[in-house]
């Protein structure tokens, strides 16, 4: 018998309970749609993080100290959180090959205010450096220069979220305000960066001259400092990464590599796609589960059905059809079942996951890959559990087929 | 010129039911010629359906050889079974045995689904033949459940005779009609076997019996009588003396 005719009467046979055709094929149809809908999904997310790594800079590499391993060390007394210096920044710049820039960041926070406005944010030391190294643009102002690094200007850039909660109508650049009561300019406002990796606003920030937060903000706080790092190209990193460690245990003495974190943007990155690589597969493996329910549906409902066409199996039989010819015809039927169901699965599953990432804002991503993964498994899993009930139906006895009322 | 058509040597059927064997053929042989019209008589249980289920090929026997046009069927592989279902054997059943919901049409073209390289236009002009030869071409398209006994079972002849099989096989096939009706597809056989074809009638009614041209009588699984048939009823000549009862249509 030729596939088109097994086809034909598979067809037939389908169109002949259109209700029950359609509530198994439901089955796969949602399994297959929750498929490409958690697939996209996790390809979104990771395309956001890819995103905010890419956003960090480029070719970044940042410097920290690892304080499990420097507490206590010999030279605790300064605080190990301090055993980074600024001389270090210089000396990285300087002597290792293949770097562009450098820059110390100190961290800490704190009151801000401007006329009567109060704000918390992050604030920033940093060098005229690190604004190339973040790609950090300058929307309305100017940045701060080397001459008010050199001499400690009490001057700063704001970000967006920091301009928008103390200058509702007024244009920040030029005005003074108010860090912990100590009165800085606002040279301009940076672009806005959105969230990074972590999730965190980057716009919510203020970076003033490193010399002068050291002196001014920092006090008795916390000094603690990481170096940020631009290589001069992708190349350069890993190479780069090696030399500023060892340059580092050679500046400091009685320190090891243990004492200092090295990290480049690809590590992070590794680091973050490990992460959203494991909950997409977690996704998809939740969404398979409701596909595998799917298919036994369809094995449930060709199981009626070959018990109600036995005397259709028979007299097929009897007027010549093989054990192979009955056999293909119930698979090819659950195949179509599978297969149709998985059509509609991937276009209500893109529409899904459109929908989720207009609401959610996110760049979801239908990929070819995620298609052909859930076409197949639907094909499979109609040929799967499609053969139990044809083996079935073929292998009847045909007299008893026949004489079955 | 007498050629034979169908030959079994000491064919022997036994079903085992749990501890109990039924012997349901103890040794059959006969010889079918072409062009002959036979009748198969008996009580139920006198073994007539097996004798019946092994000739078309449905069963295998337990012992014993069964050649159907030079093929010898017993030992051939299940696969190959289906394929002289298929070409060598026309089957006529009881209860008509159609597929529901599939128009009179379809139901006489499956046969020619099965195993045949014939194209559609080949498939077609056989399908409209077969439907032509039992005059219910006007029929094609409607389905079983729109049709009346007799028309159901001449729709089951045109599929029994559409793939030329060697031979009909014919199991009670008047048991579900009146008289009327069931004279009506006697008619319809004795035509196809004045056209040369061989049938095979299995029925416990003498009336039906009297239409053919050899009658063979089963008991206890065994053949007790085999004797010619010189002066058949003539299906048609009777059809004329039958009042018309009502008409199905």
């Amino acid at each position: 018998m030729s596939l088109f005719s097994i086809i034909r009467i598979a067809i037939k046979s389908l169109t002949r309970n259109t209700t029950r055709t359609f509530l198994t094929m439901l089955g796969i149809i949602i399994g297959v749609a929750a498929v490409i809908t958690m697939l996209a999904i996790g390809q979104g997310a990771k395309k956001i993080v890819d995103e905010q790594i890419n956003s960090m800079g480029t070719n970044v590499i940042i410097v920290t100290v690892n304080f499990a391993a420097s507490s206590g060390s010999a030279r605790g007394d300064a605080g190990s959180g301090s055993l980074l210096e600024v001389a270090d920044v210089e000396a990285i710049r300087n002597s290792v090959d293949g770097i562009l820039y450098a820059s110390p960041v100190y961290t800490t926070g704190g009151q801000i205010k401007f006329e009567g406005q109060n704000w918390r944010a992050g604030i920033m030391g940093v060098d005229v450096d690190y604004f190339n190294i973040r790609d950090m643009q300058i929307e309305s102002g100017e940045p701060f220069y080397r001459s008010d690094v050199v001499s400690g200007n009490k001057v700063c850039v704001i970000g967006q979220t920091v301009a928008a909660n103390l200058f509702s109508n007024t244009d920040p650049v030029g005005k003074t305000i108010r860090i912990r009561n100590i009165p800085f300019k606002v040279n301009g406002v940076l672009k806005a960066k959105g969230q990074n990796a972590m999730g965190s606003d980057q716009d919510d920030v203020i970076l003033a001259p490193y010399t002068t937060t050291y002196a001014r903000l920092l006090g008795n706080h916390w000094r603690s400092m990481m170096i940020l790092v631009s290589a001069e190209s992708k190349e350069r990193i890993a190479l780069a990464q090696q030399d500023i460690l060892d340059l580092l245990q050679s500046r400091h003495r009685g320190t090891t590599s243990e004492h200092f974190v090295v990290r480049t943007q690809t590590d992070i990155a590794q680091a973050a796609d490990t992460v959203s690589n494991t909950l997409t597969i977690l996704l998809a493996s939740i969404a398979g589960i409701s596909l595998l329910v799917g298919g036994i549906g369809i094995m449930n409902i060709m199981l009626v059905s070959v018990t109600e066409r036995i005397k259709e199996i028979g007299i097929r039989m009897a007027v010549g059809a093989g054990k192979r010819d009955v056999l293909l015809q119930f698979i090819i039927e659950a195949v179509m079942i599978s297969f149709i169901g998985g059509i509609i699965g991937i276009f209500l599953g893109w529409g899904a996951a459109k929908t989720v990432g207009h609401y959610m804002k996110w760049s979801v991503a239908v990929t070819p890959w995620s298609v052909m993964l859930s076409v197949s498994f639907s094909w499979i899993i109609g040929v799967f559990f499609g053969w139990y009930p044809a083996k079935k139906a073929s292998t009847l006895n045909l007299i008893d087929a026949l004489r079955y009322e | 010129m007498v050629k034979p058509l169908i030959i079994t040597k000491d064919l022997v059927k036994t079903y085992i039911m749990g501890d109990i064997h039924v012997h349901a053929l103890r040794g059959i042989d006969i010889q079918i010629n072409e062009g002959e019209f036979i009748a198969i008589m008996g009580a139920s249980g006198s073994g007539k359906t097996t004798f019946m289920n092994l000739l078309g090929c449905l069963d295998k026997p337990t012992s014993g050889s069964y050649s159907l046009d030079g093929i010898d069927v017993h030992s051939i592989k299940e696969s190959d079974l289906a394929r002289i279902r298929n070409e060598k054997i026309g089957y006529v059943f009881q209860s008509f045995y159609l597929l529901s919901r599939t128009t009179a049409y379809e139901n006489v073209e499956l046969p020619l689904l099965y195993r045949t390289k014939l194209n559609h236009e080949e498939r077609k002009a056989k399908t409209l033949l077969a439907l032509r030869t039992v005059a219910i071409e006007d029929r094609a398209h409607h389905y079983p459940n729109q049709l009346s006994g007799g028309q159901q079972q001449r729709v089951a002849i045109a599929r029994a005779i559409v793939n030329s099989p060697v031979f009909l096989l014919a199991d009670e096939p008047t048991g579900n009609l009146d008289t009327r009706t069931g004279v009506e597809v006697m008619a319809v056989m004795q035509a196809l076997h004045n056209q040369g074809k061989t049938i095979v009638l299995v029925t416990h009614e003498n009336d039906i019996a009297a239409y053919a041209d050899r009658l063979i009588t089963f008991r206890d699984g065994r053949i007790i009588a085999d004797q010619k048939n010189t002066n058949p009823r003539n299906a048609a000549e009777d059809l004329k003396k039958l009042p018309i009862i009502e008409d199905e249509d």
